[in-house]
């Protein structure tokens, strides 16, 4: 584009055109005074401090005047240092004068414009200082908001609202009053603000400051370890201990914005429950946990190797299951299952995609040849509209939700959402399509029949590009709008409203979370999401295509290192006999032919005895699968169980050698997000003494089982996966520094593969599938007449192992509440905040209700972060055929109010 | 030959709020024949070679204001009738919309009709119950009638127009503020451009426009443009830039005067010509020690000065802000020009919306100095200090978004300036210890509430 010349205070600048005086003069060095001006934001032109001349328009402030060519501009005179100098004067008298003791100080945009305009003391003495005196909120427990400090520069309130699309916060009152506050001037914790920090981070004096800051010596970038959003994190690090968490600015993923659990949640790291010794079962106890001593690490390595192998000779390697971490690394991943088929020697081997995403491979590989994500997440802003299934990324993805909003407010990006709960985003969307809970199938046929109906469809793109239309069109000839409204409970004007507005815009994408795939008929249902952009042409352009939102950190690249037990890494067949060659030559062992077990059968198989012994890195599968009593008893009837944790968690506490491993920040490696992009985790600190990685872990245990693996390091590992799989050929830690790459990557030349299927897709057509609605596993009946529903809370992430460490986080959400649609809790007599209790056919809970309208009529909703509130003793176990993935989405339940819990 | 009031012409009839009445006086006739025989075109070019000039306080041109909406947007155009007066002293368009609703509404219909818009708004001031029952009771006579609805007398012009009742904050006057708040937000000024006639309500084209002024688009569509120009000032040959202060004008007086009220005249009849004939002179056998010439904002001038012309070039000439609203308020030599200035400073703090620094800050610290000033307290140098805070805040210094700090800013320029003497003696004269103080002395706890 070409440059536009200006000149400031008669230095001649090229700037970009677009771009206001002030960003240019600052981009060229030529410091003018500010405060209400931040890059990330629209401009407010209210500080009124950035005033210069512009020859021919007079005095005007910079941040509002657009750069144009040859423009003349002055910054300086001695009546703008007026101008300046009587605004700064009088905003200074406001302000508390206590730098020294500011979490600001030396940080603070009003000490910088003083410090440039220039304000003398005797000045100040003839205004004769006055303070406002208003209490200051310290209610949130990251950080402080004290209105005295404020110079109601609006950037907290425009950062609330055009970066985080929260609006907790406005200003109010007016005139001299004007203070920035909370809907109701209610406290921070009480308001709608999310605790993301962003108004912290952007708040250029030290009205909004974190709490207990310490500046870091040095900073470590690195990626979150919660989501499968994938932000970049830069870690500030004293001494060997991590004092602060900042957004990544260089980030594609996130742009430098976090969430309240990527900037304050990773506290855990430095918590004093984490474990640092090796500990092994003994009813004589004996170390700090109950029912366990300490044990060295020889020991500890040499009884679980000892174990495995004697189990292994004794029943055959079939009887050992192994369940990889998708919290972990890839390099873990892939060391992990390397050693359960090579040292081992067996295909048991899955990662917990089982209970979440396994039908987003099996759905989407069945339409278009392979299972992730289709576009980047920058197409977020790049579509037209945008159709949210099952998913809340507002909770579940934050900084993803957030861009949603931008988008929306800033690029006008037109939102549906289909959710059984009246979510954050569906409050935008338009339509909302409140789906009862197991009838996605029906909902997404609907839409095609709608779309066939009024010759929406694309027709170039089907010819070209899919096989197995006319199944698939007469298949939803049988969905039309009236009886799929009877079967979701979504009006049918809505659902031909949604299909319109899908199929007609240019650019539609798909973003579906848990609430498609968590069904018995998962796949099906994330088949449906990608028959329709079939149908629309919707797939292999830019703003287009189906995405799954990726639950953990790491739970796409679990999948892709072969965690699981039907692939080798890459998704390479195993029945493959080339593929199968080529990795036994370079493992050097007999690699097992057969299928291995998907973990959430393997419960089964123990109780029949063909399973004995599980070796378990990073999982709590006694909390988090659905009808956890079968899998505690599971659990505790394993001859050896072996689990690699941080936390003595309550799958740890069943097992017979737990070892204590390092977290994200204490070990090198990479994770891949939800949109396929390889990054890279670096180790910012060490691992408290005692604690080994798990590279490490697995290395030693592989050694004394008699296999030394060759690869031990992650940037060793990381060179041979990329030998092995050729999805990821190109993928080196060099290259990795510079930025991340998203598979596919076939060479060291090959940039990566942001968008999928632009010219083709791996099976060469696309396939529509011809799917049926079939009702979820367990209906709600007299007995259990509502339906309970399942899903994260914005603070805490799974089992909470993590996040329960966290402090501030438990502060801000203490305890899990049962949500209950205010007539259902009428007509059950259940009040707010009041103990309930919630019954399904497998087990009973007691929880306090929130009633809320959140929750659609019938449907209650439960979140499953809280050992105290187990929620999986309700779920249960039915399994999507052909992923394996549990129902947690539909449980038939009972609720009634806990006879004398509630008196007084 | 004595002036024939045009504007308030109908005020005098008994009932004369009821559309019998206005029609029996010949009302709508205008408004008939417009939509007979005339394009919004032509009246657009009328109104623009009538020079009228919007009544609210800024004197812009209208016809110009309207020529500046975009010709090819696909619409909708928005019409907002700017009813919030609430500048000090000012009281005319209350008389217009309790006497007379209905040529204001005859004045909208035109307007809407030649900008195109199918929506209108009166955004009224809070204050006005009366306003707010007669002109409701209006609309709904004319929707009955069918001067409002679908198709307007059998013509393709179609129109709705609803009330929107303000709630007592005078920066909804300043016209995005008032558009802010009819969306429903903080009154918070927009920054311009772009300009509402571009990007106004609801992100769409715009025109907000005062109830006085759209009274005067009626006569001047019924009467012609040379008619309207046959009233007032001529331009002033030797100011290219003048576009002359044409039409009927009304004008409102209060303060110390022996009849206070709401005048009609030609624009352009002096200070002197309103106390002395309209308002009988000043009252009790007292001389007027100064006049605020069209509300508050606008300043003030001294006895000296009362035969400036009030149009919209005559207060300029004795430094005053403008023509405002033009509604003087007298003040007698017995009252002290301490307490004008506090009084005035109490109410600009107490309406500075907060948005701009040197607005928020400037008038409640000027406030601050004048409450110590009051008490006993004030120091000479606070004059100078009070003249910097008035020199530095407003439009006009280039420091803030929307006009009312430089109407905070004039009566503080003018009354120090023309009446320091005065100033100067009540500090020596209340506070003999200290007037030269230049220790610091504790602020006083003054924050408006």
């Amino acid at each position: 584009m070409d440059q536009v010349n200006l000149s400031i205070d008669a230095v001649e600048i090229a700037a970009t055109p677009g771009t206001t005086v002030l960003d240019a003069a600052l981009g060229a060095g030529i410091y003018i005074p500010h405060l209400c001006h931040h890059p990330d934001l629209k401009p407010a032109g209210v500080c009124r401090l950035c005033m210069v001349e512009i020859a021919g328009r007079g005095t005007t402030p910079a941040c509002l005047s657009p750069v144009e060519e040859g423009m003349v501009v002055r910054t300086e005179s001695p009546e703008i240092r007026d101008l300046r100098r009587v605004a700064a004067e009088l905003l200074i008298l406001d302000h508390r004068p206590d730098c020294l003791v500011c979490a600001k100080n030396n940080r603070c945009e009003l000490q910088r414009v003083a410090a440039h305009v220039g304000i003398d003391a005797a000045r100040l003495a003839r205004l004769r200082r006055h303070e406002k005196t208003l209490p200051v909120d310290d209610s949130n427990p990251f950080f402080t908001h004290d209105p005295q400090q404020c110079v109601l520069c609006g950037i907290c309130v425009r950062t609330c609202n055009e970066i985080a699309g929260v609006n907790a916060l406005d200003f109010a009152f007016r005139g001299f009053d004007t203070m920035v506050a909370t809907f109701g001037n209610d406290p921070l914790v009480k308001s709608r603000c999310e605790s993301c920090g962003e108004c912290v981070v952007r708040c250029p004096v030290g009205a909004l400051a974190a709490k207990d800051f310490q500046q870091p010596s040095r900073e470590v970038k690195t990626i979150c370890p919660y989501c499968g959003t994938g932000c970049g994190l830069l870690l500030g690090v004293r001494g060997n201990r991590i004092v602060g968490v900042r957004g990544d600015p260089d980030s594609s993923v996130n742009r430098g914005i976090l969430c309240v659990k990527g900037r304050f949640g990773i506290d855990f790291v430095n918590h004093p429950d984490r474990l640092s010794t090796p500990l092994i079962r003994d009813p004589a106890g004996g170390s700090r946990f109950p029912g366990f001593r300490e044990a060295s690490w020889d020991e500890a390595l040499g009884l679980a190797a000892r174990s495995l192998a004697a189990i292994r000779n004794q029943y055959g390697p079939a009887a050992i299951m192994g369940i990889s971490s998708s919290r972990g690394t890839n390099e873990e991943s892939y060391l992990f299952q390397k050693f359960m088929r090579a040292v081992v020697g067996t295909n048991n081997v899955d990662n917990c995609a089982r209970v979440c995403h396994s039908p987003s491979v099996t759905g989407l590989s069945a339409v278009f040849g392979s299972g992730a994500a289709t576009n980047p997440l920058d197409d977020i802003e790049e579509t037209e509209v945008l159709f949210l299934v099952g998913c809340s990324p507002t909770e579940a993805h934050p900084v993803i939700g957030m861009r949603i909003q931008r988008a929306i407010a800033g690029n006008g990006v037109r939102l549906i959402v289909a959710d059984p709960r009246k979510t954050r985003l569906a409050q935008s969307a338009d339509p909302w399509l409140p789906v009862r809970p197991g009838t996605n199938v029906a909902l997404l046929n609907g839409l095609a029949h709608v779309i066939l109906r009024e010759g929406l469809h694309d027709e170039r793109f089907i010819a070209a590009r899919t096989e197995g239309f006319e199944s698939f069109a007469e298949k939803v000839q049988a969905y039309a709008p009236d009886r799929v409204a009877a079967i979701t409970g979504i009006p049918a004007g809505d659902i031909e409203a949604a299909a319109r507005r899908y199929a007609q815009a240019d650019r539609a994408m798909i973003l579906y979370g848990l609430g498609v795939t968590e069904h018995s008929d998962g796949s099906l249902g994330v088949m449906g999401c990608a028959n329709l952009a079939l149908l629309t042409g919707n797939v292999g352009r830019k703003g287009t295509g189906v995405n799954p939102l990726r639950g953990q950190n790491n739970v796409q690249g679990a999948c892709d290192m072969g965690a699981l037990p039907n692939v080798l890494p890459g998704y390479q067949s195993l029945e493959d006999e080339a593929v199968r060659g080529k990795f036994e030559a370079a493992w050097n062992c007999k690699l097992p032919v057969h299928k291995g077990l998907k973990y959430t059968e393997a419960w089964h198989f123990v109780r029949r005895g063909r399973v004995r012994a599980a070796y378990i890195v990073g999982h709590n599968p006694a909390l988090t699968d659905p009808y956890l009593q079968r899998v505690e008893e599971a659990l505790a009837a394993l001859d050896f169980l072996v689990v690699n944790e941080l936390f003595l968690t309550k799958t740890a506490r069943l097992a017979h050698v737990v070892l204590p491993a390092a977290s994200f920040a204490e070990k090198e490696g990479t994770f891949i997000n939800a949109d396929r992009q390889v990054q890279r985790v670096r180790k910012a600190v060490d691992p408290p003494a005692g604690c080994k990685t798990d590279v490490d872990i697995i290395c030693e245990l592989a050694d004394r089982m008699g296999y030394a693996m060759p690869a031990r390091t992650a940037a060793d590992l990381m060179d041979e996966i990329a030998a092995m799989v050729p999805l990821m050929a190109g993928i080196r830690y060099p290259r990795l520094e510079e930025h991340p790459l998203a598979w596919p990557c076939l060479d060291e030349k090959d940039c990566g593969s942001r968008m999928l299927y632009e010219k083709s897709f791996p099976r060469g057509r696309a396939t529509f599938r011809a799917i049926d609605h079939a009702e979820p596993a367990e209906a709600p009946d007299a007995s259990y007449p509502l339906i309970l529903t399942t899903g994260r809370r914005l603070q805490h992430y799974n089992c909470g192992s993590m996040t329960r460490c966290t402090p501030g986080l438990s502060t801000l959400c203490p305890e899990e509440r049962l949500e209950i649609h205010p007539q259902d809790a009428a007509g059950l007599n259940v009040r707010e905040d009041e103990m309930v209790e919630v019954a399904s056919r497998r087990g009973k809970i007691r929880v306090r209700a929130r009633v809320t309208d959140r929750c659609s009529p019938g449907v209650v909703f439960l979140s499953f972060h809280f050992e105290e509130v187990p929620t999986n003793a309700l779920t249960g176990d039915r399994l999507d055929p052909m992923a394996c993935t549990p129902e947690y989405k539909v449980s038939a339940v009972r609720v009634a109010p806990v006879e004398g819990a509630n008196v007084g | 030959m004595p002036y024939e009031p045009v504007l308030l012409a109908n005020i005098n009839k008994k009932d004369s709020h009821t559309l019998a009445v206005y029609e029996a006086g010949g009302g709508y006739r205008t408004l008939k024949s417009a939509l007979k025989d005339k394009s919004p075109g032509d009246i657009l070019e009328v109104v623009k070679s009538s020079n009228l000039r919007g009544r609210g306080g800024a004197g812009f041109p209208t016809g110009l204001k309207w020529s500046f909406l975009p010709e090819k947007h696909p619409g909708p155009v928005y019409f907002c009738v700017n009813a919030d007066e609430s500048e000090p002293g000012t009281i005319v368009n209350r008389v217009q919309m309790e006497a007379d609703p209905h040529q204001i509404l005859e004045g909208i219909m035109l307007s809407c009709y030649a900008t195109r818009a199918a929506t209108a708004y009166i955004y009224l001031r809070y204050e006005y119950p009366l306003c707010l029952k007669r002109m409701q009771a209006a609309i709904d006579e004319a929707y009955a009638a069918g001067y409002l609805g679908k198709n307007i007398l059998k013509s393709a012009f179609s129109l709705d127009l609803f009330i929107h009742r303000g709630a007592a904050a005078y920066v909804c006057g300043e016209e995005t503020g008032l558009i802010e708040s009819l969306e429903g937000k903080r009154a918070w000024p927009r920054i311009k451009p772009p300009f509402p006639a571009v990007e106004g309500l609801f992100r769409k084209p715009t025109v907000v426009n005062n109830i006085e002024t759209v009274a005067c688009v009626k006569h001047i569509v019924e009467r012609g443009a040379a008619w309207f120009r046959s009233i007032g000032t001529p331009a002033d040959p030797k100011d290219p830039r003048d576009p002359g202060s044409y039409g009927p004008k009304l004008y409102g007086l209060s303060g110390h005067v022996n009849r206070p009220g709401c005048y009609e005249a030609p624009l352009g009849i002096t200070v002197r010509e309103l106390i002395e004939e309209h308002g009988r002179g000043v009252w009790k056998g007292r001389k007027a020690k100064a006049v605020v010439p069209g509300g508050l904002s606008t300043g003030v001038m001294t006895a000296a000065e009362l035969d400036t012309k009030l149009d919209f070039s005559g207060p300029l000439k004795v430094g005053c802000l403008g023509l405002g609203t033009a509604c003087a308020i007298v003040l007698d030599e017995t009252y002290s020009m301490v307490d004008f200035l506090h009084n005035s400073c109490r109410f600009f703090a107490h309406e500075s919306c907060g948005q701009c620094t040197p607005c928020r800050e400037g008038t409640s610290w000027s406030l601050m100095m004048l409450e110590r000033i009051k008490a006993g307290r004030g120091r000479l140098k606070d004059l100078e200090l009070l003249l910097e805070i008035g020199d530095t805040i407003g439009i006009i210094p280039g420091t803030t978004i929307c006009g009312l700090a430089d109407g905070a800013a004039w009566p503080i320029k003018n009354a120090i300036r023309k009446f320091r003497g005065e100033f100067e003696e009540y500090i020596k004269r209340t506070n003999p210890e200290g007037y030269m103080e230049t220790e610091p002395v504790e602020a006083m706890a003054t924050v408006p509430k």
